[in-house]
């Protein structure tokens, strides 16, 4: 009994590498994608986009500090855009 | 003549390739180390790059190359009789796709991963790359028309498969969202999902679906045709993890079920092969055998398309060099199985050999509905279910199959789009929209312009589909070529396919141009003369890389 549930837990996971691994790469850009533009959201008010969430996402600046380095990378800016921000 | 006999012969055929041939490309030619550091180690990302049991890896590599094309182009070359059929894709699967798949992910994987098309621009010329991606736009633009086409037909020869071809989108997403939002374990999404795509086989059965002709002043075919493509639009927008991920790993499971349940049926049915060896009553309209035999099976014998799954994904997940003989020479083998069975239902699934000449009396008839019509009939004789159910069965394996190679076809036309609105720097083809809009617009143009309002000479697009195919193919044995003979080793086993295949897909561009004149069809006309200076220009490539690798090698002899 043992032995079938150790195969069947095996099977269970080759069928999810097989689910997962062609598209581990699309899934992670599109999710990168939906990150980005929570970010916008949370950074934006800083850039002169007004949010009327500011109040709330302000508290989640200090979380996403280290994604942020990144993220402005990614969007164009070679260097911090934003005088409060000086990570590089 | 048996069906088993040509199953059983078929299948030790490609399988004696893979046992022994492979081996010998393995040892002496490609001359794998299972100590070298794969690109999944030495880059490992943990998302493009990861190390991947091979057997995932090959059931991965299989469900992507192998679709809808395995199918039709056996089933509509049989017009020339069984015989031709069967040698070329046994022997094709054996020293041309085998070689070239397997190839094609060697070298990739020596390369730090990079796909076929940037390969082309280091090994070959820059020119060659640019060349590279113009027949791949092509190709692509080309099996999303056709595959519009062939879907149209059959949702028009057999409407009750039209419920569960939709269905399955309906049970993708459903998949979808339940594993990548609610993070549900997979095997439970899988049984549902694959129970309910068989029993709404019985719900299409009891509600066929028909359009009606006229509506907005078009015939069914074309309403059926523009619907296709608006979904394809649409559904190539959306993210990946909600339709095109789930949709692929439903299409596999089809694969398997499918392939198991044919082979299956054959074994225990075991019914006549009808058609002749060699047709001696080919229809007028039928083109020369040669060179059109060898264009009109593609995928199944070899197939360029594979090169790109190969040095796309494959390559960046293969974990040990050795695996790559096992994952690309026997994917190769589970296309070569597929066609192998496409040319058994369309020439052994029909009462007589008269029943057989009125489906193929026409250039093109067969395709889809000779697999369907025939491959029903020995489904329901082995396995004992009724002939409308294993012929709606089989329609929407053959829909669903054509049906995501086009939503990731029109996807990829949009990223070909978007590179070149950046290279060429056009802001407005950059955006998603209105990249998608003009992949759609270019194929409907194509599908329509090739079959007439209705569509349905839209299948003649086929030989020019499969010339352009092989065109990509012999690109990639030139990249393969030119690396073995950089690397002092014999380039004779890929060369030899290179120059076979190039030079069929030239000859049927040519010939075709002066039938698709002489028939007045335009639109594909001039897609055939771009296809001819292509072939020639790859011609003219692979010649130069040759002369200048020989004059590098003779130089560094003499110093």
């Amino acid at each position: 009994m043992d032995k079938i549930c150790t195969y069947f837990g095996r099977f269970k996971e080759l069928l999810e590498e097989f689910y997962v691994s062609p598209y581990r790469g699309a899934v992670a850009r599109a999710r990168r994608d939906e990150d980005d533009l929570f970010m916008l959201f949370v950074f934006g008010e800083l850039m002169g986009v007004p949010n009327p969430a500011t109040y709330y996402t302000l508290e989640l600046q200090p979380l996403l500090l280290e994604r942020f380095h990144d993220w402005h990378r990614r969007q164009g800016f070679e260097h911090s855009p934003l005088d409060g921000f000086r990570c590089c | 003549m048996q069906a088993i006999f040509l199953a059983i012969i078929g299948l030790s055929l490609i399988f004696i390739g893979y046992r022994f041939y492979s081996k010998f490309i393995a040892e002496k030619i490609y001359q794998l180390d299972p100590n070298f550091e794969t690109p999944a180690h030495s880059m490992r990302d943990d998302v493009d790059y990861v190390p991947t049991n091979r057997v995932v890896l090959w059931g991965h590599h299989f469900t992507a190359v192998a679709g809808a094309a395995p199918i039709i182009g056996p089933a509509i070359a049989v017009i020339w009789g069984w015989l031709p059929a069967f040698l070329w894709v046994t022997i094709g699967t054996m020293f041309f796709a085998g070689v070239h798949d397997f190839g094609a992910v060697w070298a990739s994987v020596r390369n730090r991963a990079k796909s076929v098309g940037s390969l082309t621009g280091d090994v070959v010329s820059p020119r060659a790359r640019n060349l590279f991606m113009v027949v791949v736009f092509f190709l692509l633009m080309m099996v999303n028309a056709v595959f519009g086409v062939a879907i149209s037909t059959e949702f028009q020869a057999t409407p009750s498969s039209v419920i569960p071809a939709w269905t399955a989108v309906v049970v993708a997403i459903g998949i979808g969202i339940l594993i990548y939002r609610m993070h549900i374990p997979i095997l439970w999404p899988t049984v549902a999902g694959t129970i309910i795509l068989y029993a709404v086989i019985y719900l299409g059965e009891l509600v066929p679906i028909s359009l009606a002709d006229g509506t907005l002043g078009l015939p069914a075919g074309a309403q059926w045709i523009i619907i296709l493509f608006v979904y394809a639009g649409i559904a190539s927008l959306l993210p990946v993890w909600l339709l095109l991920q789930p949709r692929d790993y439903i299409n596999g499971i089809q694969l398997f079920v499918g392939l198991g349940l044919l082979y299956g049926a054959v074994m225990i049915a075991n019914p006549p092969v009808v058609a002749p060896a060699i047709n001696p009553n080919v229809p007028a309209s039928a083109p020369p055998i040669i060179p059109l035999l060898f264009v009109t099976i593609a995928c199944g014998a070899i197939s360029g398309f594979h090169g790109l799954v190969g040095s796309g994904t494959t390559s960046k997940q293969l974990n040990k060099e050795t695996d790559a003989r096992f994952v690309g020479y026997l994917g190769s083998v589970g296309e070569g199985a597929l066609a192998l069975v496409a040319i058994i239902a369309a020439t052994a699934g029909f009462a007589s050999l008269g029943e057989w000449e009125e489906m193929y009396s026409e250039f093109g008839n067969g395709g889809v509905g000779a697999f369907v019509s025939g491959g029903a009939t020995i489904v329901s004789r082995g396995v004992g279910i009724s002939y409308e159910f294993a012929a709606t069965l089989l329609t929407v394996m053959a829909v669903l199959f054509a049906g995501t190679t086009m939503d990731a076809g029109v996807r990829l036309q949009r990223y070909i789009i978007q590179e070149w609105g950046s290279i060429y720097n056009i802001p407005v083809l950059q955006n998603g929209y209105v990249a998608t809009l003009a992949a759609v617009t270019s194929c409907l143009i194509l599908a329509f312009g090739a079959g007439g309002p209705s569509g349905e000479g839209g299948m003649l697009i086929w030989p020019l589909f499969g010339t352009t195919n092989q065109l990509l193919a012999g690109l990639t044995l030139l990249v393969i070529s030119v690396m073995l003979v950089k690397l002092g080793r014999p380039a004779r086993y890929t060369l030899i396919p290179m120059i076979f295949i190039t030079g069929m897909a030239l000859a049927a561009a040519l010939l075709q141009l002066s039938t698709l004149y002489a028939a007045g069809r335009w639109a594909l006309l001039g897609i055939d003369v771009v296809i001819v200076l292509l072939a020639i220009l790859t011609g003219l490539e692979a010649t130069s890389a040759f002369m200048r690798e020989r004059k590098a090698s003779t130089a560094g002899a003499n110093a």
